[in-house]
């Protein structure tokens, strides 16, 4: 199990290019519907609490999910997944750094995966949202969240907190009433 | 010795201090790596961003390898990367037992269900950013309606799709 965590984070790892949320369409296909290792819930909580720790978002969701699935071992599988490819990437190009630098077949190719990121996380929210089944308040969160992150210089975590916050204060006058 | 431990600690404060992720972990890496530390030069700084893009893998650990390498070698790309990851591994240890101490508490569900529509909306945002400086002509344009539709619709794979539109690419431009 914790081999096939490794192997799969190492997946994960090794093809989440343009950082954060371009891996969340991957995981959420590996883990989330191949898998089943976790369900679309705990995965969205998984990257809110990712969102609000420091450090990158992709390490912070894969301690959350190794723990979640083999505690303090799986952590360790799942964050040495996720950054031995960029670890090793790296390394050689830090070794080789000249060679690198002028080369148009990878121009290329990137000019074509950055769109297909696009694709890919819109694709992932697509899924999300089908599945939870939101009504007209939650919908109104969600667009709310996106307007004021694409308009407005806001930093995530404020919102990640209102969210929780928000939703305490609601609930807490329903259960008085 | 000394320029190890002093590798770790950098990175394990850029590690410790930065929120959000990916880009927003940038100017604190600027800082120190730069202005701090002396370590490289602000083009060399762009020259690691533009090898981050094209590489996969998290940014910060991206720049904490290729720094680590170029200031000690093979050891101090491992002690940087260590260093940068740290912080996060404790974080969210704490967090996770945390958050299962207390599982059963309404208080707990409820500030779940109210982060979860959140988040939603920040991964569409984060589509949108990401759409706004890669929507450069009608070709991104059309790869990207078009894996979006197999993706979603046609169970494409993610990793599959990353490595059609590479291909793509090549082919398009």
């Amino acid at each position: 199990m914790l081999w096939n965590m490794f192997l799969t984070f190492f997946k994960i790892g090794a093809f989440t290019f343009g950082g954060g949320y371009a891996m969340i369409p991957i995981i959420q296909e590996e883990i989330v519907e191949k898998k089943k290792w976790i369900d679309d819930n705990e995965f969205m909580d998984a990257i809110a609490l990712a969102q609000a720790s420091p450090g990158p978002v992709a390490v912070n969701t894969s301690v959350y999910c190794g723990y979640k699935l083999k505690g303090f071992k799986g952590a360790i599988a799942c964050t040495m997944g996720t950054v031995l490819p960029s670890f090793i990437t790296i390394l050689i190009i830090a070794i080789f750094f000249f060679q690198f630098r002028a080369n148009a077949i990878i121009d290329q190719i990137f000019m074509g995966i950055r769109p297909a990121v696009v694709a890919l996380i819109a694709s992932a929210v697509y899924k999300m949202w089908k599945k939870a089944q939101y009504g007209y308040d939650k919908f109104a969160i969600a667009l709310g969240t996106l307007l004021i992150i694409v308009f407005m210089d806001i930093s995530p975590i404020w919102l990640v907190i209102a969210g929780g916050l928000g939703s305490v204060i609601i609930n807490k006058l329903r259960v008085k009433k | 010795m000394g320029i190890l431990l002093e590798l770790f600690i950098t990175f394990f404060k850029i590690g410790a201090f930065s929120f959000g992720g990916g880009y927003a972990m940038l100017p604190l890496i600027e800082e120190e790596v730069i202005q701090v530390h002396n370590w490289i030069s602000s083009t060399e700084f762009i020259d690691i961003l533009a090898i981050s893009e094209m590489t996969p893998g998290p940014i910060a650990i991206n720049s904490a390898t290729f720094l680590g390498y170029k200031v000690a070698g093979v050891f101090g790309s491992a002690v940087a990367t260590l260093g940068v990851v740290m912080p996060s591994f404790i974080v969210m240890s704490l967090i996770f037992h945390f958050v299962y101490k207390f599982k059963e508490s309404p208080y707990v569900d409820w500030i779940f269900k109210g982060i979860r529509p959140v988040v939603l909306g920040l991964i569409a945002s984060a589509a949108v950013t990401v759409a706004k400086s890669t929507f450069i002509d009608i070709k991104s344009v059309i790869i990207a309606i078009v894996l979006f539709f197999f993706v979603t619709f046609k169970k494409l794979n993610p990793i599959l799709a990353i490595v059609l539109a590479g291909g793509l690419g090549v082919l398009l431009y």
